[in-house]
């Protein structure tokens, strides 16, 4: 189990304000300005540059800069089957470390399949075929070798409508260390809990109540108890698919600060209809399309200025 | 235009008129087998009835050695059945969801679910009784458990297929192996509809007289000697109501009674157990 002290949730996390304080550092330092909504809203001002957008996709990633130099996932010419359809096509893309990649595209793009690929889930659904090379931190995840179980603990997922376990809210954090044998006393586990609930900003609305079931809290509070859950175990990286699309616009907001906040940690990738959400939260977006990866680059330079014409009709809401 | 209303009128009162009929028909004989039953199996309720053996003919008695019969074969035959048939029910639901033998396995099992019963009792008649060289309790507890193993493989596969993929998802991307999903997740999600299947298990097999007729028979006396004849109310009602004597013909009907209201209790807790599930899952 990977204990760097960075990575360790057993450490009292930082209270409100300084959090705060190191998200604004850490937008200063990557050089954004105003709040996360008002860059949201800003980046989706296309620049309106309508000439000189090529109609065919250059390579992917020779259109990403700067390259990633040690990349958390690194994926290289991914295809995917279901059966005989094909559902995605030569995906090359890299995951950057401490960073949100956001994954947009029209409906059956091949997104929400390619995050699947990432921890392989998609191994459950029978009749399904994977291709190419996925590498998580250079280790290949398709190796013979590799036990899945063990692969899939180290890549948390927040799925699209909150799936808490039938158990409590304890159980319900509890349940990675656990099988993990993550903890070796009461204690620890308690200690654990507390710091997930903590960080997914759960543990003021809930610390009475742990042993109430997880299923009887509010779909925003079952999400971030979803998100509770994933980072209990400490995984390197985050999947989430459309992590919001069945929250209220006030749980969303919630949400989507968390992941702000998370973001010093983890690498997190996250798939989302939403394009003011990408915009919001996102530093590298990926523009995906009928199971091809269109083109993918800093979140700023997409939403301003895409290089290909099926990127900005779909950021423009021309289709989609 | 009124012409056709009229009769569009007219036809809905004929269909109205004619399936009520039909639910009449059908509660009437309902209610007439409730009412005999109750009006007969009433007369002999007493203290006796649960205290005392089978009787000779013409003497008094109760019916305590096949009801205790009954509930130990029964009671076997799940600790039996139950096991085995939850464990395939989860393979055919979790691990071999799409193998071509699930298939080949479902189809078996419907077979067997719909088998006649006095089949199985044959069978156990041939496999137990023959090589034992007499009847016995345990004989009778194998036919029964072979009788509600397809009832709950079907009840635990069709209940662990209610359980939303999405928790068995976010089991598995926990890095759960699969039988740590299953034992963890699935099993406590489904609890209540695995144990309605358990109950509708017993309700039909409590009543099941042909296999004990080849496997258990009956035993005049007390007896809890597994490897012996044992008797049971099924047995003892098929016996005693063919039989000539008052006596014995009103101990059929009391133990009759006594089936159908352990079914109907049996009935009614499973429905309260499904109730509370579907309730727990919203």
């Amino acid at each position: 189990m990977n204990k760097t002290p960075d990575n360790n949730p057993s450490r009292p996390s930082l209270p409100p304000p300084a959090a705060d304080a190191a998200e604004a550092a850490m937008e200063e330092a990557l050089g954004a300005h105003g709040s996360a909504a008002d860059r949201g809203a800003r980046l989706l001002k296309p620049s309106g540059r309508r000439g000189g957008i090529p109609a065919e996709p250059h390579s992917p990633l020779a259109l990403d800069s700067p390259p990633i130099a040690h990349p958390v996932f690194h994926c290289k010419d991914v295809n995917m089957f279901y059966g005989a359809k094909q559902a995605l096509k030569n995906i090359t893309l890299d995951v950057a470390p401490r960073q949100v990649l956001a994954m947009i595209g029209p409906s059956g793009c091949g997104k929400s399949t390619f995050l699947r690929c990432l921890n392989r889930m998609n191994d459950t659904i029978p009749n399904t075929r994977t291709t190419g090379t996925i590498t998580l931190d250079g280790q290949d995840i398709f190796a013979p070798e590799v036990d899945v179980a063990q692969l899939r603990a180290r890549i948390g997922m927040v799925f699209q409508k909150p799936n808490p376990f039938p158990k409590s809210i304890f159980e319900n954090v509890a349940y990675g260390p656990r099988i993990h044998g993550m903890t070796r006393s009461r204690a620890e586990l308690d200690e654990i809990v507390c710091s997930s609930l903590t960080r997914a900003g759960l543990w003021d609305e809930v610390k009475d109540r742990l042993n109430a079931p997880g299923t009887g809290l509010s779909g925003g509070q079952q999400q971030r108890l979803c998100i509770a859950r994933t980072i209990a175990v400490q995984p390197e990286v985050i999947l989430m698919d459309e992590p919001c699309s069945a929250l209220d616009p006030v749980a969303t907001a919630r949400v989507e600060d968390l992941i702000d906040e998370l973001r010093a940690q983890y690498a997190i990738v996250i798939v989302t209809h939403s394009m003011q959400q990408a915009a919001r939260v996102s530093q590298r977006t990926a523009y995906f399309h009928l199971g091809e990866l269109i083109e993918i680059g800093e979140t700023d330079r997409i939403f301003t200025n895409p290089r290909h014409r099926l990127t900005e009709d779909y950021i423009t809401g021309r289709f989609g | 235009m009124s012409s056709r209303r009229t009769l569009r009128k007219l036809t809905n009162v004929v269909a109205l008129v004619l399936s009520g009929i039909a639910t009449a028909i059908g509660l009437f004989f309902l209610a007439a087998i409730l009412w005999t039953l109750v009006k007969n199996g009433v007369a002999g309720l007493s203290v006796a009835l649960f205290t005392q053996m089978t009787p000779p003919p013409g003497s008094a008695g109760g019916l305590l050695n096949a009801i205790y019969g009954s509930v130990v074969m029964t009671v076997i035959g799940i600790l039996i059945g139950g096991p085995i048939g939850m464990l395939a029910g989860t393979y055919l639901a979790e691990y071999g969801r799409t193998a071509r033998i699930s298939a080949l396995i479902r189809f078996v099992n419907d077979v067997l679910l719909s088998a006649p019963s006095i089949i199985i009792g044959l069978f156990v008649y041939e496999l137990l009784v023959v090589r034992m060289g007499h009847f016995s309790a345990i004989a009778g507890a194998v036919a029964l458990a072979i009788i509600a193993m397809p009832v709950i493989v079907r009840t635990t596969e069709d209940m662990l297929n209610l359980v939303p993929q999405g928790m068995k998802d976010a089991s598995t991307a926990m890095g759960a192996y699969t039988w740590r999903t299953v034992t963890s997740v699935i099993y406590p999600a489904a609890r209540s509809g695995i144990v309605t299947g358990l109950l509708l298990a017993v309700a039909r097999i409590s009543g099941e007289t042909a296999p004990l007729l080849f496997t258990a028979l009956n035993n005049q006396f007390w007896s809890s000697n597994l490897g012996a004849p044992m008797a049971n109310l099924p047995v003892v009602i098929f016996q005693f109501a063919l039989s000539p004597y008052p006596n014995w013909q009103q101990l059929a009907w009391s133990g009759a009674l006594i089936i159908t209201v352990s079914i109907l209790v049996l009935s009614i807790a499973a429905r309260i157990a499904v109730s509370s599930f579907t309730k727990g899952r919203h």
